[in-house]
């Protein structure tokens, strides 16, 4: 395929973690680039870049999606939030705080996807089944832990929000 | 503006499929229009006896849906499809336009009354599901044309319906998969819909098995003669979801408890059926 003379460029207004992002990018940029080459917000990782492993797995109007499935573009006048925007003043969120006392993560590489699906999980269901919470993650790999102490870390985390 | 575009314009529902494509450049066209910021494009309504989607309808509404749970085979579909990264961006629409041969909905609609609603410069026209899908990913659209609805009758009383996928993993398309509704009148079988997905270029409406059971009681020895109907009417390719002969035994094996849980379901008991993982 011969390259275009000129790359059309496309404006797009996107907030991240609170913050509006005004930039002109290529259009095929996928959302998982633009938030960390143009946001410089790396907790968002790419695993296996074919909408199989969840690593980039972000909340987009606070619904979870694939990050690397989607072209930013398209979350125009959006709202999303990463892994960067759980933590408030210095204080981390309770699902991560239940992630680091379940040790619910060893290299760390899936944890921001886990999480913030263990977000949306819990923002429609504040107290899930072991079975929900399976079926919540099953779109997320994690290839150290067995999931056992993910599945800990996210009753945890379930009942440490209700105290909230 | 597919008109104006030409050939090599393409249209991007919820992506879950294209945009993996577009990365293998199994698909390379040299316009996309992307159609998430059409408004009017999703809902799911009641009309005259059936169920409307708009095309754009994210399999994620469809599963948490109280009127898609009135049609059960809706539901098992829709609550199981990938992950639920995927079902939040997927839609009903796309995935019957992308005609995977491993896509869920077409094999569970097919089961049932559906029409898919079109419309390009010349007008709109209403496609049965079955004429629709020509082939693997080749639909009846044609180049200026779009999905915008999707609509499906609803069953008459004493029918069930299930849907029940085989999966390795949540991400995954289906190894195979089987749809079945039937209609009951005490334990004779008076009307009946068996398809099967993953097991061919299309999904394949198992005709011998339904003949097997259409008009008879419904029991263990009909259910097992349909089963080993739907066994020969699959014509699945080996791959590294499994040898073909390893598929035709899944068929069986999800026929026959799709069969039952339909039944149980036009009895009138509420039963739990989705998508079944290795």
């Amino acid at each position: 395929m011969p390259e275009p003379a000129t790359v059309q460029q496309i404006a797009v207004d996107i907030r991240v973690n609170g913050k509006l992002y005004s930039r002109t990018i290529e259009p095929r940029t996928l959302l998982v680039e633009f938030l960390r080459e143009t946001c410089d917000l790396t907790g968002t990782h790419v695993g296996c870049d074919t909408t199989y492993c969840g690593a980039c797995t972000v909340l987009m109007n606070g619904l979870a999606v694939k990050s690397c499935t989607m072209f930013a573009v398209q979350a125009h006048a959006s709202e999303i939030t990463t892994v960067e925007g759980l933590e408030k003043d210095g204080t981390l969120h309770p699902i991560q705080k239940a992630f680091g006392d379940s040790y619910g993560l060893q290299c760390g590489y899936c944890t921001p996807g886990l999480m913030l699906s263990t977000h949306q999980l819990l923002a429609h269901n504040p107290e899930p089944s072991e079975k929900e919470i399976r079926k919540a993650i099953s779109g997320n790999t994690c290839r150290c832990t067995g999931y056992m102490n993910i599945f800990k870390a996210i009753e945890l985390a379930s009942r440490n929000l209700k105290g909230v | 503006m597919l008109g104006q575009l030409g050939e090599g314009a393409k249209v991007l529902a919820g992506g879950q499929s294209l945009i993996p494509l577009l990365k293998l450049r199994f698909a390379n066209p040299e316009h996309l229009i992307d159609l998430n910021f059409i408004p009017g494009t999703s809902f799911i309504m009641e009309a005259s006896g059936a169920l409307r989607f708009g095309a754009m309808t994210r399999h994620a509404e469809i599963e948490h849906s109280a009127l898609a749970r009135t049609i059960p085979v809706l539901h098992d579909c829709a609550a199981g499809i990938a992950d639920v990264q995927v079902r939040n961006r997927g839609t009903i629409g796309g995935s019957l336009a992308e005609a995977d041969p491993s896509g869920d909905w077409a094999n569970a609609l097919i089961t049932l009354d559906t029409t898919v609603h079109c419309l390009g410069p010349s007008g709109a026209r209403s496609i049965s599901l079955n004429d629709f899908i020509k082939d693997a990913y080749t639909n009846a659209l044609a180049h200026d044309e779009l999905v915008t609805e999707v609509e499906v009758k609803v069953p008459p009383k004493g029918s069930g319906g299930a849907y029940l996928a085989f999966k390795r993993t949540a991400p995954v398309y289906p190894s195979a998969s089987a749809a079945v509704q039937l209609t009951l009148d005490g334990d004779d079988c008076r009307e009946v819909a068996i398809a099967l997905g993953c097991v061919g270029l299309t999904a394949i409406r198992a005709k011998e098995a339904e003949a097997a059971l259409r008009g008879k009681s419904l029991n263990e020895k009909t259910i097992e003669t349909a089963a080993e109907a739907a066994r020969a009417a699959a014509d699945p390719q080996p791959d590294m979801r499994g040898s073909a002969d390893y598929k035709r035994q899944l068929v069986v094996a999800l026929v026959k408890r799709a069969i039952q849980i339909a039944a149980r379901r036009a009895r009138g008991e509420q039963v739990e059926g989705t998508h079944l993982y290795a």
